[in-house]
This record gives structure tokens, sequence and C-alpha cells, in this order.
């Protein structure tokens, strides 16, 4: 159906579009916890929308249950891949930029 | 529009590679390779091969890596500069690539139904191995019926690999009261993940193995998956308590059981009054002995793989001291 | 154009087969000869699954209505060489573990004043 088409093809767009916002700002964004942020949005969002962009586009057989099954081990592994990536680098002692400028504003003083 | 994916993927792949000479961090350079071979299993579904796409993803990004960052926590993470300049290389590599190239352009065109590389062989194969063998992976038909032996060499070459890395490393079983804690104790969020993934993954692991024959798989990728299941809880949980899961003495003891299992289903095969792993004769009917034939030595190969490479996996992080990576 | 499409594939494994070469012969630490290695390796494969792919053509499992199957020869002799590839890296990767633990470093250049001392 023409209209099927039609949202498939903006959903992937959508997804499309948040990987791509997840790449630059993996490039652009200052500091490692900000960065993590962003690189951990192509794991949710952009997997939700690509993967239902493509169930739109099967018709209602074992490939939708292989899609949906796709998309919840995404849903669990990929968030808690970025959440242990954060909790590591705070567990080795990195800090936040505000928390660099606070040390350096004690220092000083 | 396939050989637009074609060209995109490809192009990545060398500015992946490309980059890898100029890193100095280790770790980094270690990440870019499992990229590396992600990338290259994409191609490789690209191109229509799945079975080769599915043990690249699952060796080479998945085990590779894991024993490349296992090295380097004992080696340490950064490459130092080297006191020879790089023109030699650089000339001795442009000579080489120059006359490679010269070289490829006397080959066939790409993808052409009429290259030499698709006759007299591959028909014969294509046509005649649903009537001879009856499974409709022509992969799996060729690699463990007709091409039996080389399998056979394949998986003794794997459990060589295992004595040669258990023989220079040794698994270290330290005693109970200077055991290391593991490193992930506060990480509650990994531990029930770990909980939830783990089932699951051995689960598909068994089913690889098993629907080889109907789809792509088969031994190799399965023992590989399994392996990467408990990979993951020794990471997780810690190595004491994964040695109290699967120890090493019975990992030693599922390696030989799978080469022993291929070898004998040759010798009585032999002992049936055929030729050393000729499957015609292991049931009345030739098609149900293939399928028998199949069955069992993908076990044996499946066994050998997953307890050789958790084996590996058990020798090199049984030498980390438990420092951070510096 | 069209000769460039033909033989594109070639070409880039080329490139990769030239670099991974180059990070064998001019790399400093062993880790990562280890993984210039394993890039040529990889680019190795590519070139045999390229040559047996047939354009129009499907992944070679039996089904129904299709009559173009790619090559499954080659798929086959990869296959076996995805998992030497990988049996022969962890050995390599065992060895450097060995050379760290008695010369005390994994650097090429720091080796040659090392040996004189064992």
């Amino acid at each position: 159906m023409f209209v099927l088409d039609i949202i498939s093809s903006i959903l992937l767009i959508a997804g499309v579009f948040f990987g791509l916002s997840g790449a630059v700002g993996l490039f652009k964004f200052p500091d490692f916890f900000t960065r993590v942020h962003a690189a951990s949005i192509t794991d949710s969002i952009a997997a939700i929308l690509i993967i239902g962009g493509l169930l739109l586009q099967t018709s209602f057989d074992l490939n939708t249950a292989k899609l949906l099954f796709i998309l919840a081990f995404l849903m669990i592994t990929s968030p808690t891949a970025s959440h242990a990536l954060a909790k590591s680098a705070r567990h080795g002692g990195l800090l936040t930029m505000a928390e660099v400028k606070e040390k350096q504003q004690e220092q000083t003083h | 529009m396939a050989e637009l994916i074609d060209l995109v993927l490809l192009a990545m792949l060398a500015l992946t590679a490309l980059r890898i000479i100029f890193l100095k961090d280790l770790f980094a350079i270690v990440m870019l390779f499992g990229i590396y071979s992600f990338l290259s299993a994409l191609i490789f579904v690209n191109l229509d091969a799945v079975d080769v796409a599915f043990t690249e993803a699952s060796v080479g990004a998945g085990i590779s890596t894991v024993l490349m960052l296992g090295t380097l926590a004992l080696t340490g993470r950064k490459e130092k500069k080297s006191s020879h300049t790089s023109i030699l290389p650089l000339i001795v590599v442009c000579v080489t690539g120059a006359a490679l190239i010269y070289g490829t352009l006397d080959m066939p065109p790409f993808g052409h139904p009429d290259n030499p590389i698709h006759q007299h062989v591959a028909p014969r194969y294509i046509e005649e191995s649903p009537k001879e063998v009856g499974l409709p992976n022509m992969v799996t038909s060729v690699l463990a019926s007709y091409r039996g032996f080389d399998t056979f060499g394949e998986t003794v070459v794997v459990f060589a690999a295992a004595i040669g890395v258990l023989s220079l490393l040794g698994i270290r079983r330290r005693k109970d009261k200077d055991t290391p804690e593991s490193g992930l104790e506060a990480h509650h969020v990994l531990h029930v993940v770990a909980k939830v993934i783990i089932p699951l993954v051995i689960l598909f692991a068994l089913y690889v193995q098993f629907h080889g024959d109907f789809g792509p798989g088969g031994g190799f990728q399965a023992g590989v998956i399994g392996a990467a299941a408990f990979i993951l809880y020794a990471l997780v949980f810690g190595l004491p308590k994964s040695f109290a899961v699967v120890s090493p003495k019975i990992l030693q003891l599922m390696a030989s059981f799978g080469v022993l299992l291929y070898a004998s289903v040759g010798l009585y095969s032999m002992f049936k009054g055929g030729n050393f792993l000729d499957y015609n004769k292991l049931a009345a009917d030739p098609l149900a002995g293939q399928h028998y034939g199949i069955i069992i030595i993908e076990l044996g190969v499946g066994i050998t793989v997953f307890a050789v490479m958790l084996s590996i996996f058990y020798a090199f992080d049984s030498q980390a001291e438990r420092s951070n990576i510096q | 154009m069209n000769f460039i499409l033909d033989y594109y594939n070639y070409w880039i494994v080329v490139f990769l087969m030239m670099t991974g070469f180059y990070i064998v012969i001019s790399a400093n630490n062993l880790v990562k000869k280890i993984v210039g290695l394993n890039v040529f390796q990889t680019s190795v494969f590519m070139l045999y699954i390229s040559m047996g792919k047939v354009t129009g053509g499907t992944a070679p499992i039996v089904a129904e209505g299709v009559t173009q199957y790619s090559n499954p020869l080659p798929h086959v002799l990869i296959l076996t060489a995805i998992v030497v590839g990988v049996a022969t890296t962890a050995v390599g990767l065992a060895l450097i573990v060995r050379i760290k633990r008695a010369y005390g470093t994994v650097e090429e250049n720091e080796f040659d004043n090392k040996d004189d001392a064992i």
C-alpha cells in the first residue's frame, strides 16, 4: 500500500537523521560524557525508528517476528553498553568538565 | 542499487584501514579492527556469502578483538616511536600494489555469470548436491560432505592452536586466599542484563548448530557464539566463578572429544565397508546416511571450537594482574 | 565507467592488502603487526568472495523459484580460512605475551640490546 510505503520512508529517514546526528555529536562534543550521550542516541532512538520503518515493509510473517526480536535485543544490550562505558569511566576517576573547572578554581585560590 | 551499497561499504573499509596506520594508541587500533571486521561482514552479506558473514562477524569482531584486548592488558597500551624511517616500506608497498593492480586488469570482470570460475565444478555441485546430499544449504553440504577431509583438518588445526596456547601460557589457578576480586563488582546493571542475555545466547548457539543444514550456520559459528556467552559470564562475574561453572579440565576433555567424534564417524564408515568419511554407508538409505554423518560431524566441530575458544580465553585472562591498562 | 565498476572491488582489495602489508612491515609494536596481519587476511577473503559473486544471483541456499545462485565453493574455502586465521592469531598473541615476559618489552627496536642479556 502506498500509505505504508510513505510512512516507512519517513521513519527510515528520521532514523538515519538521528544516527547521523549521533555521529556528528561524537566529533563535536567537548567532553567524554557528552560524547557517550551522543553515541547512545544511535542505540536507542535510531534503532527503534529504522527497525520500525523496516517492519512496515514486510507483510505479517516470520520476518516481522525476527525484526521484533532484533529490536528487543538491541534495546536491551546497547544502552547497557553505553551505561557500562560511562560507569567505568566514572569509576576510573574521569571528571566532568564542570568538576574539572571547580578543581582548577580550588587550586588557584 | 546493490553496487552502490558495495561501493560505499568498501570505501568506508578503506578509510578504516588507513586510519589504523596512523594511530599510536593500541586500544583504539584494536577497536578499529573490530569495526573493520563488522564492515567486512556487511560486505560479505551484500556479496551473497551469508555463512561467511556469520563466521567473520562472530570470529573476527568477537573472539579476535577479545583476545587482542586481553593481550593489551598484559603488554601495555601505547606504541612507542619507531627509530627507523618509513620510506623503504612505503616504496616496497607502492611497487607491490602497482604490480598487483596491473595483475587485476587481467581478471574477468566482477559478477558476470560466464566467468571461468563459474564453469565446470560449481554447476555440478549446485545441481547434484540436492540429489546426492539433500540439504538446502549448499555451503554446508560441500563443507561437511564433499570436502569433509578439509573440515577435519581445520578442526585439528583449531585443536592444535589450543595445545599451542595452553603450552605457552597455561591456565593459572590461584589459591583461594589471593584470588583477586572481579573489577565489575559494582556494575549492578551489567549483572542483571548479563543474567538475562546469557541463556538466550546459549539457546541461539544451539539453534545455529542444528539449523546449519537449512540456513546459514553450522558447527564453527555455533561454537564461537557459545564460547562468547561464557566469555561474557567470565568478564562480568569474575574468573573464579567462571572456573566453577566450566572448569578447564572439562574443556580439555570436550576439545579432544570433538575431534575424536569426527574421526570415529570416518572410522565407522570404513568399518561398514566404505571409504573414510563416506557417509553413504552409515545407514541403509544413502540420503539418510548423509544426514546422520553431517549432523554428527558438525556436533564434533561445534564442541571442539567451543572448548578451544573458551580455553584460549581462560589462558589469556588468568595471566592478567588486576591492574588498570596504562 | 563500466570498466571502473567491473574492477572497483579488486582495486579496493589490493589497497587494503597493501595497507595491511605496510602495517606489518613498518609497525614497531608486535601487537600492531598482528592487527595488520589480520587486516591483510580479511582483504584476501574479500577477494575470493568477490570472485564468487554472480550479479542477479542469491545466497547458495536452495529456495523456491530461484534460478541463479552465487558460487558456493569460494564460501567453503573462506570459511575454513577464517577459522585457521583466528587460530594462528591466538597462538601469535600468546607468543607476544611470552616475549613480554622474557624481554620486558614488545617494541621491536628495543630487542637488539636485550638479546645479550638473556
